[in-house]
C-alpha cells in the first residue's frame, strides 16, 4: 500500500533515528566490518594493513586451516542433514496428528511438546549429558531394556567419534521440534474445510488427503521451516559447546562451523586468538548464509507462492 | 415430501452418508493419541528426572533415580519414605551469584523488549505512513537483517564496544539484543500499521492531534496483537542466548552463561549441577505454562505473516 502523508523532516528523523542509529551501529556496521577486516592482516604490534584476499587463502590453503575448515564445514552439512531427515518429518507428523479433526486434548499436547523449545541450550545440553552419562545410566539402561545394548557405544554416546555428532543433534532436534511443529499446524489449520471434504467424497485415505492435497497446500511453510533449519544450523554453536566443548571433542568429531569461528577467534591450546582470520571465517559463513537465503527468497519463494 | 427427496440428492446429505462411522476411525484416533502421549512422555520425561533428582543427595540420586524424593513404601505396612535433601541448593547459591544472573538477565530482557518495541514502533509508523524519498529502500535495509545472525559479526562488534567503552556490560548486550530484534520488530509492525485505516489518523489531526499523540494513543493501541508478536518472537531468544554473554560480557554473567559457567566448574559435583539446572529451567517453564497460549499464537501468527 503507498503511503499518503507527506511529512514535516523533523518528523521523519525523531521517528527513524533511534532504530536506525541502534541498527545500523550494532547489526549492519558490524557485519560489513567483519568483512572489511577479513581484508587485513592484523600485525602483532596491533597495526593493521591491507591484505587483500590473503585471508581467505590461509582459510582455503594453509594446512592449519584447510583441514579443519573443510572438516567443520562438511560436519555442519551432517548435522544440517539430520535436522531435515528427523526434526522436521517429526514436527510435520506431529502437526498432521494435532490438527486431524475431532482430536480431543490437542492444546495439552501441543503445549507439551513446545515446552522443550522455549528452555535454553545450556539447560537442555546439560539434562541430556547427565542423562547420557554412562555412570548415571539413565540412557543406557533404556537402550538395554529394550534389547539393544549392542548399539551402545564402549567410549560412551558422547565420547564415540561416530555418534558424537549424531547425538549432539538429535538432543538438538528434541529441544527444537516444537517451532516446525507449530508452523506447520498454523499452516495446516489454514486450508479449506471443503477441499479436503472433496477428497473424502472422491474415496481418498487419510493418507492420500494428506499426500495429496495438504501436503502440496503447505509447501510454502516447508520452505520457512527449510531456511529457518539452514539459517539455525549453519550458525549454530551452543549445543556443540555446552554438551562438547568449544574443543568439539572426540578429536574435533563434532566440530561445526559455529565452534570452528569461536576458536579462530578466541584461540584455543597452541592456537592463538586471531582477529583477521576470526573475521576471515565469520565473512566465509555470512556469504554462505547469505548464498542460501537469496537462492531461497529468489528461486524457491516466488514459485511457492505463485502456485 | 418433495422436499425430502430434494434434500436426499443433495451432495451434502450424500456426503454425510459416504462416511459412516467405522473401526478405521477408532483405531486411527486411537494410535494418534497413542503417538502424541509417547511423545510428551519423550519431551517431558527428562526435565521431570532433572527436578526430582535436584532434590535427593547424591547417593541416592545414583541408586533409585526414578524415585521421587518423597514417596511411600507397603512393604512392612505403609511407611513414607524421605530421601530429600536441598544440599544442591545450598551449594549453588553459596558458590554462585544466582540473585545477580536473574537479575541481569531480566534487565538485560525486559529493557532490549522495551527498546524494540518502542524505537521500532517509531520507524514503523514512518515507514508505513509517510512518504519520502528512500522509503523503500529503508524497508529493504531494515528487513535485511531478519535473515542474518548478528554473531557473525562479533569480531567487529567486541571492536566497537570496546571503543564505545562498554564492552563487558549489561549496555553492550541490551543494544545488540535491541538492534537483531528490530528488523523482524519493524517487519511485523509496520504490516499491521499499513492496515489501520487513514480516515482514523485524518479525523486525528483535523482534531488538532501531534503525530506523536496520534502514534501512541492511536496507533499503537489499535496494533496490540503486534507488538505481542514482536515481544514473544524476541523474548525467548535474548533470554536463552549464551553467545553474547560468552563473546561481549565475560564477566558480568546472565542465567545462562552463569549455568554455563558452573556446570563446566563443578561438573562432577551431581547435586550442585542438579540444583543448578533446576533454579534455570523451573522460572521459564512456570512462565510458559501461564502464557503458552499467548505465545503459541503470537509465534504463529508472526512467522506465516
Amino acid at each position: 500500500m503507498i503511503s499518503t502523508t507527506r511529512p514535516r523532516w523533523h518528523h521523519l528523523l525523531i521517528f527513524l533515528a533511534p532504530a536506525v542509529l541502534i541498527y545500523s551501529a550494532f547489526m549492519a556496521l558490524p557485519l560489513l566490518d567483519s568483512l572489511r577486516l577479513s581484508f587485513l592482516h592484523q600485525n602483532p604490534d596491533g597495526s593493521a594493513v591491507f591484505a587483500g584476499l590473503a585471508n581467505y587463502n590461509r582459510l582455503f590453503n594453509d594446512p592449519f586451516y584447510k583441514g579443519p575448515f573443510l572438516r567443520a564445514f562438511l560436519q555442519n552439512i551432517e548435522f544440517f542433514a539430520i535436522f531435515m531427515l528427523v526434526q522436521n518429518p517429526v514436527a510435520l507428523l506431529l502437526a498432521a496428528l494435532l490438527t486431524s479433526r475431532n482430536l480431543k486434548g490437542r492444546a495439552i499436547y501441543r503445549t507439551i511438546l513446545f515446552a522443550p523449545t522455549t528452555l535454553s541450550i545450556v539447560i537442555i545440553g546439560w539434562i541430556w549429558t547427565l542423562m547420557l552419562n554412562p555412570l548415571w545410566g539413565i540412557v543406557n539402561n533404556i537402550i538395554k531394556g529394550i534389547g539393544l545394548a549392542s548399539i551402545m557405544p564402549k567410549e560412551g554416546w558422547l565420547g564415540s567419534p561416530n555418534l558424537a555428532l549424531v547425538v549432539v543433534a538429535l538432543v538438538g532436534v528434541w529441544q527444537y521440534v516444537g517451532l516446525p511443529m507449530i508452523l506447520f499446524m498454523a499452516s495446516l489449520l489454514g486450508i479449506d474445510d471443503e477441499l479436503i471434504d472433496e477428497g473424502r467424497v472422491d474415496g481418498a485415505t487419510a493418507w492420500g488427503i494428506f499426500w495429496r492435497i495438504k501436503f502440496p497446500l503447505i509447501l510454502p511453510t516447508v520452505g520457512i521451516v527449510t531456511i529457518l533449519t539452514f539459517v539455525g544450523n549453519f550458525s549454530a554453536f551452543e549445543n556443540v559447546f555446552v554438551m562438547q566443548g568449544s574443543t568439539a571433542g572426540p578429536d574435533y568429531r563434532t566440530d561445526i562451523l559455529g565452534t570452528f569461528f569461536y576458536r579462530t577467534m578466541f584461540g584455543n591450546f597452541g592456537q592463538l586468538p586471531d582477529t583477521s582470520m576470526g573475521a576471515t571465517v565469520g565473512s566465509m559463513m555470512f556469504l554462505i548464509i547469505l548464498t542460501v537465503v537469496c537462492i531461497y527468497l529468489f528461486g524457491f519463494q516466488r514459485r511457492l507462492i505463485r502456485d | 415430501m418433495a422436499e425430502a427427496q430434494l434434500k436426499a440428492s443433495s451432495p451434502s446429505a450424500l456426503r454425510v452418508r459416504r462416511i459412516p462411522p467405522n473401526w478405521g476411525y477408532f483405531f486411527g484416533s486411537l494410535a494418534s493419541h497413542g503417538i502424541l502421549v509417547s511423545y510428551s512422555i519423550l519431551a517431558l520425561f527428562p526435565m521431570f528426572l532433572i527436578l526430582i533428582n535436584s532434590f535427593k543427595d547424591r547417593q541416592s540420586l545414583f541408586q533409585v533415580p526414578y524415585q521421587p524424593p518423597i514417596w511411600f513404601s507397603l512393604v512392612n505396612g505403609f511407611s513414607i519414605i524421605n530421601i530429600g535433601s536441598t544440599a544442591g541448593y545450598e551449594q549453588v547459591f553459596a558458590r554462585a551469584d544466582v540473585i545477580s544472573y536473574f537479575g541481569n538477565s531480566l534487565i538485560v530482557t525486559t529493557v532490549s523488549l522495551f527498546l524494540i518495541l518502542l524505537t521500532g514502533a517509531m520507524a514503523s509508523y514512518a515507514l508505513a505512513e509517510y512518504q519520502f524519498r528512500g522509503n523503500r529502500f529503508l524497508a529493504l535495509y531494515m528487513a535485511l537483517g531478519i535473515m542474518i545472525p548478528i554473531r557473525l559479526g562479533t569480531v567487529s562488534l567486541i571492536r566497537i564496544t570496546s571503543a564505545l567503552g562498554i564492552y563487558n556490560s549489561l549496555l553492550a548486550l541490551i543494544l545488540v539484543y535491541s538492534a537483531s530484534g528490530l528488523p523482524i520488530g519493524v517487519f511485523i509492525m509496520s504490516a499491521f500499521m499499513r492496515l489501520v485505516p487513514s480516515e482514523l489518523k485524518d479525523a486525528a489531526r483535523v482534531d488538532g492531534a501531534s503525530e506523536y499523540r496520534i502514534l501512541f494513543t492511536l496507533v499503537i493501541p489499535l496494533i496490540r496483537p503486534a507488538l505481542a508478536t514482536v515481544l514473544v518472537f524476541n523474548m525467548i531468544p535474548i533470554w536463552n542466548d549464551l553467545w553474547f554473554p560468552l563473546t561481549l560480557s565475560p564477566d558480568v554473567k546472565t542465567v545462562t552463561s552463569g549455568l554455563s559457567t558452573f556446570a563446566g566448574q563443578y561438573k562432577t559435583d551431581w547435586t550442585a549441577l542438579l540444583a543448578a539446572l533446576t533454579l534455570a529451567m523451573i522460572p521459564v517453564l512456570l512462565l510458559y505454562i501461564v502464557f503458552s497460549r499467548q505465545l503459541i499464537r503470537g509465534l504463529t501468527s508472526g512467522a506465516l505473516k
